[in-house]
């Protein structure tokens, strides 16, 4: 369980202003994803969290740069890879899938072209091969009629459907890792919990290491084994989901969980962090977090706080811990 | 099915409307047609004898429909300047016009696909400004100029062809097909410039949708994105324009037929205008405007067919 | 945003070569348009005939000059008659909706199904030749795309909630059409306007390159085209000069065009 499949190291990501000049959205980050488990990253839309999996993709919208750090994968810079070898990984050693199934899937064509499309570019296999594979795979990801469902163009599908498709598409070469990217935000709450025991069932099965992104907190607890909290472009805590939701230590995590709907909770009015996430071209704060908590200290507007390791997988970057 | 048929009722309005539009156009003049025709020195017997013949002196309505069931049982008049049937008259240019749009269709699709193509793999470079340059030139070209320019160089210059050198399908087919050949090109230039434009922004748009991120992500790379999932879909957007395109290309027709000396539909229709022979020219309005309505009715058809998102709801 | 601005740079220098020539043709010609010279025929641009002289040997330049103010006339007072038109019909028909945008739409597909050649064509054959004939058959074919623009920023701003609480206050309806809903179709009309005019002035050549078109002994760009087109192999610049100078303004106008949609839209 100790081997690193991906390592982050110092990653950081300038997005083009307008003005041409390059703003800092991800800031200096690292972390490691472990061969098998489920890490989630949460944190409020904005903060970093889809341009750091889109890096690791090497999927970086146009005006999106890499700075500094490298992506370590199996002991390989993605950074500095050629695009070939980037298209070899992608799809068959690390996949991703999307919070928008409908428009991640091409509208023209069939299901089963897409479904098998990794494998056609992964390796060569005879049409009946891809349609037996991708059949296999559609059962699996507990499609009910997957003769059909192969038939059928994206419209035809319904939203749980879609993102399920996505994961046998994005499965279908067993990667090592698969990135999620928000995968439940646009489905119903029971949907939701069919895909999340879905990616569950897959990294317990096949032992697929999954990076799993969200602003829902409640979410990622359900499923990660770890929880990196991103605010503004840094990491601010990290820890297993144990540590996070028992013992959290920063003042935005704590915010985090407090907006958590929970049955207890039920009828009273939901605590939300007031304020707002600071833009990439907002000044910088030592702390980014220090304007919007409710602990800020005189120094947190003076010095960037250090991170220190509050147990053997939990840190926290807070004056406080 | 249904889609079929409310397309069929739609289509079967608008060429009723054509027709009523047409006549009317023609009907509905300041002053009474014969006098116009004829001018102001004619005769009141030679006025009154036009009027009989045009049968101007009945009431519209009764005109109309007499006009309009002539007309559905091929019953076209007669013109007045060539003093024959006008069914006669079309009978021998129907096959040349079609024939010069439709090779001038095959030239435009097929320089423009391939153009559109590339001009989309060229975004970004040097090439793109080029092309971007060349389109805009094709663009704003009038086809009537690059005929005459076309002429010049390729025929006076370098002896390519002679002219206003035509043959008759009825003489010989190959050299028919040989003699359209560059009347053909000049009308497909400005229009295949067009194309190349539609199907850039047509497949730009495309790339930048999410299903091109995933199949990036999957590990295809730039050739596999463009023809494996782009161009399909950039090609069902801009089938639609292929009705306009066609209606471009026939208007082309018009005026390139009278610069060639072609004898088709163009150079009939432009004669009876000049001559103000209302009979003939209403008739080529009618069947010029049916052929191009009947045409989009068929894009319909095809978009139905090839885009599942429409076959499939069954709505558009 | 800064998308565009090399395309309307470019279009409005070369519409702006053309402007100036036509206005320097009001003051200044070399030579009069339609002196005749016997011993000038078909003689090659020198710099006595900068883009030489046509079979009756008038100067190629001076007629080419000339002749762009009325296809420039002819395609501005299209554009100008066709957007009132179309503004009116667009606006009637956005903002009263209902029965009369049902007739004034069916009307408008009808004519939208004929192509613009036939249209201009038709109203020639009825209306017979003269200056202004030209004027009212290229309007005709242009009333249906602008109306449609029209309607549909009216129907945008209709329901918009600004229009909503000014009738609230009262407002008579034809305020809020002229004051309220017109202004914010300029936008949108702008880049069709400048289109509409690169679309009359290829059309109005057309015309007048079939004979259809302005008059002689006016020189315009079409109908000269049409005289030197039997004697391009002798004087191909009496082709030429007019023809650049058609493609130039087109390529101009569709440059600010296609400048002004990225700006804007």
């Amino acid at each position: 369980m100790s081997e690193n499949i991906l390592e982050i190291k110092d990653l950081t990501l300038g997005v083009t202003e307008r003005d041409g000049s390059m703003a800092v959205a991800v800031d200096h980050i690292s972390f490691e994803v472990r061969a098998g488990e489920i890490l989630g990253i949460v944190g409020e839309s904005g903060c970093g969290k889809s341009l750091t999996v889109m890096s690791l993709m090497g999927l970086l919208r146009e005006d999106v740069k890499a700075l500094e750090g490298q992506i370590l994968f199996q002991g390989e810079d993605l950074l500095a890879v050629s695009e070939e070898r980037r298209r070899e990984i992608n799809g068959k050693d690390m996949s991703i899938i999307y919070q928008e199934p409908m428009t991640s899937l091409n509208p023209l064509m069939r299901i089963e072209r897409q479904v098998a499309e990794p494998l056609r570019l992964h390796g060569s296999y005879s049409r009946e091969e891809l349609h037996q594979k991708a059949l296999a795979l559609l059962t699996e990801v507990g499609i009910q009629d997957p003769e059909a469902c192969l038939r059928a163009y994206p419209h035809q599908l319904s939203g749980g459907m879609r993102q399920r498709v996505m994961i046998a598409m994005a499965t279908i070469c067993s990667p090592r890792i698969l990135l999620a990217d928000e995968p439940t935000t646009a489905l119903d709450v029971t949907t939701q919990a069919h895909v999340l025991d879905l990616l569950k069932r897959i990294n317990r099965e096949y032992g697929t290491a999954i990076l799993f992104i969200s602003h829902d907190l409640g979410v990622i607890n359900r499923i990660c084994d770890r929880v990196l909290v991103m605010y503004a472009g840094k990491i601010v805590e990290a820890g297993t989901n144990r540590d996070i939701l028992d013992a959290p230590c920063h003042e935005y995590t704590r915010g985090l969980i407090r907006s958590i709907p929970t049955r207890d909770r039920k009828g009273k009015e939901l605590p939300s962090i007031p304020g707002r996430v600071p833009s990439v071209e907002d000044p910088k704060e030592p702390c980014p977090f220090a304007p919007r908590c409710r602990r800020a200290m005189e120094i947190c507007h003076r010095e960037a706080p250090a991170c220190t390791r509050i147990d053997q997988d939990h840190i926290a970057c807070c004056h406080l811990c | 099915m249904k889609y079929f048929l409310r397309k069929t009722l739609v289509l079967v309005l608008t060429i009723f409307s054509i027709s009523l539009l047409t006549f009317f156009a023609f009907h509905i003049i300041p002053g009474d047609p014969a006098s116009l025709i004829l001018g102001t020195n004619a005769t009141e017997e030679q006025v009154a004898a036009l009027q009989e013949q045009l049968g101007t002196n009945r009431p519209l309505s009764e005109q109309y429909i007499s006009w309009i069931t002539g007309f559905v049982r091929g019953d076209f008049g007669s013109s007045i300047r060539y003093r024959m049937p006008v069914s006669e008259l079309l009978k021998g240019r129907l096959p040349v016009t079609l024939s010069l749009g439709l090779i001038a269709l095959v030239m435009i699709l097929a320089a423009g696909i391939p153009l559109g193509i590339l001009a989309a793999r060229w975004r970004g470079k040097p090439g793109e400004k080029i092309l971007n340059i060349l389109t805009m030139l094709g663009i704003s070209v009038p086809n009537f100029f690059l005929c005459i320019l076309i002429m010049w160089i390729f025929g006076l210059i370098l002896h390519l062809f002679t002219p206003g050198d035509y043959v008759s399908y009825t003489r010989s087919l190959p050299r028919f097909l040989q003699s359209l050949f560059w009347p053909a090109l000049s009308i497909a230039i400005p229009q295949t410039a067009i194309l190349v434009k539609y199907i850039r922004t047509a497949m730009l748009e495309e790339l930048g949708e999410d299903y091109v991120r995933t199949a990036r992500g999957k590990g295809a790379g730039e050739t596999w994105i463009l023809y494996g999932h782009v161009l399909k879909n950039a090609i069902v957007a801009v089938v639609p324009l292929i009705g306009m395109i066609l209606a471009s290309v026939l208007s082309g027709s018009i005026i390139i037929e009278q610069v060639y000396g072609i004898p088709g539909m163009g150079k009939l229709l432009i004669g009876a205008v000049t001559s103000r022979d209302f009979p003939l020219t209403q008739t080529l309005v009618i069947y010029i405007t049916v052929i191009i309505v009947v045409t989009n009715f068929l894009v319909d058809i095809v978009i139905q067919v090839i885009d599942p998102r429409i076959r499939l709801s069954g709505r558009s | 945003m800064k998308d565009g601005r090399k395309e309307l740079r470019i279009g409005l220098v070369l519409t702006g070569i053309v402007l100036a020539l036509t206005i320097l043709s009001i003051f200044y010609t070399p030579y009069h348009y339609n002196q005749m010279d016997k011993a000038a025929r078909f003689l090659a641009p020198s710099l006595r005939h900068l883009f030489g002289t046509d079979s009756y040997g008038r100067d190629i330049f001076s007629r080419t000059i000339y002749g762009g103010r009325y296809t420039l006339l002819v395609a501005v007072s299209t554009v100008a008659s066709c957007t009132v038109i179309a503004s009116v019909l667009g606006l009637i028909s956005g903002y009263v909706g209902g029965i009369v945008d049902e007739i004034i739409m069916r009307i408008i597909d009808a004519i939208s199904s004929f192509p613009d050649l036939l249209i201009a064509l038709i109203v020639v054959t009825v209306l017979n030749l003269g200056q202004l004939t030209i004027v009212a058959a290229l309007c005709i074919t242009f009333v249906p795309s602008f109306t449609r623009i029209v309607r549909t920023a009216t129907l945008q701003y209709k329901s918009a909630e600004f229009v909503k609480n000014l009738r609230v206050f009262g407002v008579s309806d034809l305020r809020i059409l002229l004051v309220h809903i017109f202004p914010n179709t300029f936008p949108l009309l702008l880049s069709t306007i400048v289109i509409g005019l690169s679309n009359a002035i290829l059309a109005e050549a057309a015309m007048s390159y079939l004979g259809l078109g302005i008059q002689p002994p006016i020189p315009s760009w079409g109908r000269m085209l049409q005289e030197a087109q039997t004697i391009v192999y002798t004087a191909p610049w009496a082709a030429i000069c007019p023809g650049a100078m058609i493609v130039v303004t087109i390529a101009g106008l569709n440059w600010i065009g296609e400048g002004l949609r990225k700006l804007y839209l």
